[in-house]
């Protein structure tokens, strides 16, 4: 069963990761990027790591996307503004891209199967756990986030607002 | 019975990298800024899943604390570079990346 379901989940996030960068239309992009996402909180799911895909469905899907689906909106982007390349240079794309992949997956196809480790904890992904792990070896790091987040905000207010003349 | 004793980790290796390379295709393939955008976050998440996993099946929580970091940089790193796309939108009237040329040494 957990078999079957984690060759779902990724046939469903590759084929939707292909349509993402196929589709013509930027807004079937953002939609099919949106259901790769939620192919992927499955996998956390599966993975034991239930925190990480609520935050990932609540933080990608919920937030980032509605960030890209109304910039998208906003510039009245469609099938007729989109850009087309010249075919050769597609041609090169996509062979450079599956060349990597080739690569990649013959790098990968030596290695020896790793099995999990003996002192299996399956309660490792959850709030209690990553909050201590969290709030005592990575405080510095996650104070430091909250100041991004702070120049982040007001890089963004200040890149948006118009200009005064 | 959770996946972690059924399915191998190369498994999880391969599906990341598939999505990594799906990723570089699509900023090699699009025009559009926001489409290039997206596939960097594509490749994010490749990553995420990767550590997502190394972290689960070595037991160790440093990993999926890792994500969620990673994860607070792409939403600040998004949220400026739409702005960024959003201004430069309305100083040129597109996002063609082969127009915006203007920072090519």
């Amino acid at each position: 069963m957990t078999t079957y379901l984690f060759y779902f989940l990724a046939f469903v996030s590759i084929f939707c990761a292909l349509m993402v960068i196929f589709a013509k239309n930027p807004v079937h992009s953002v939609l099919y990027l949106v259901l790769t996402f939620f192919a992927i909180a499955g996998q956390y799911v599966l993975l034991n790591a239930q925190f990480l895909a609520a935050v990932h469905i609540i933080v990608y899907a919920g937030a980032i996307m509605v960030l890209f689906l109304f910039v998208i909106m906003l510039l009245n982007l469609n099938k007729e503004t989109e850009p087309h390349k010249n075919i050769w240079i597609k041609l090169a794309a996509v062979i450079s891209g599956g060349a990597l992949m080739v690569v990649l997956v013959a790098t990968l196809k030596g290695s020896e199967t790793i099995q999990a480790a003996s002192q299996f904890r399956p309660n490792i992904g959850l709030v209690k756990n990553l909050g201590q792990v969290l709030f005592s070896q990575f405080l510095l790091p996650f104070e430091l986030s909250s100041i991004l987040f702070l120049a982040a905000m007001v890089g963004a207010v200040m890149l948006g607002k118009k200009e005064i003349n | 019975m959770s996946a972690i004793q059924i399915i191998p980790l190369n498994f999880y290796i391969l599906l990341s990298a598939i999505l990594f390379s799906i990723g570089v295709m699509g900023v090699l393939l699009r025009r559009n800024a926001i489409i290039i955008f997206m596939s960097i976050e594509l490749m994010l998440n490749a990553v995420n899943l990767l550590l997502v996993s190394f972290s689960s099946y070595h037991s160790d929580g440093a990993g999926q604390v890792f994500v969620f970091f990673i994860m607070a940089v792409a939403a600040a790193e998004v949220s400026v570079g739409l702005a960024i796309l959003v201004m430069i939108y309305r100083n040129t009237k597109t996002t063609d990346i082969d127009f915006l040329n203007k920072l090519k040494g």
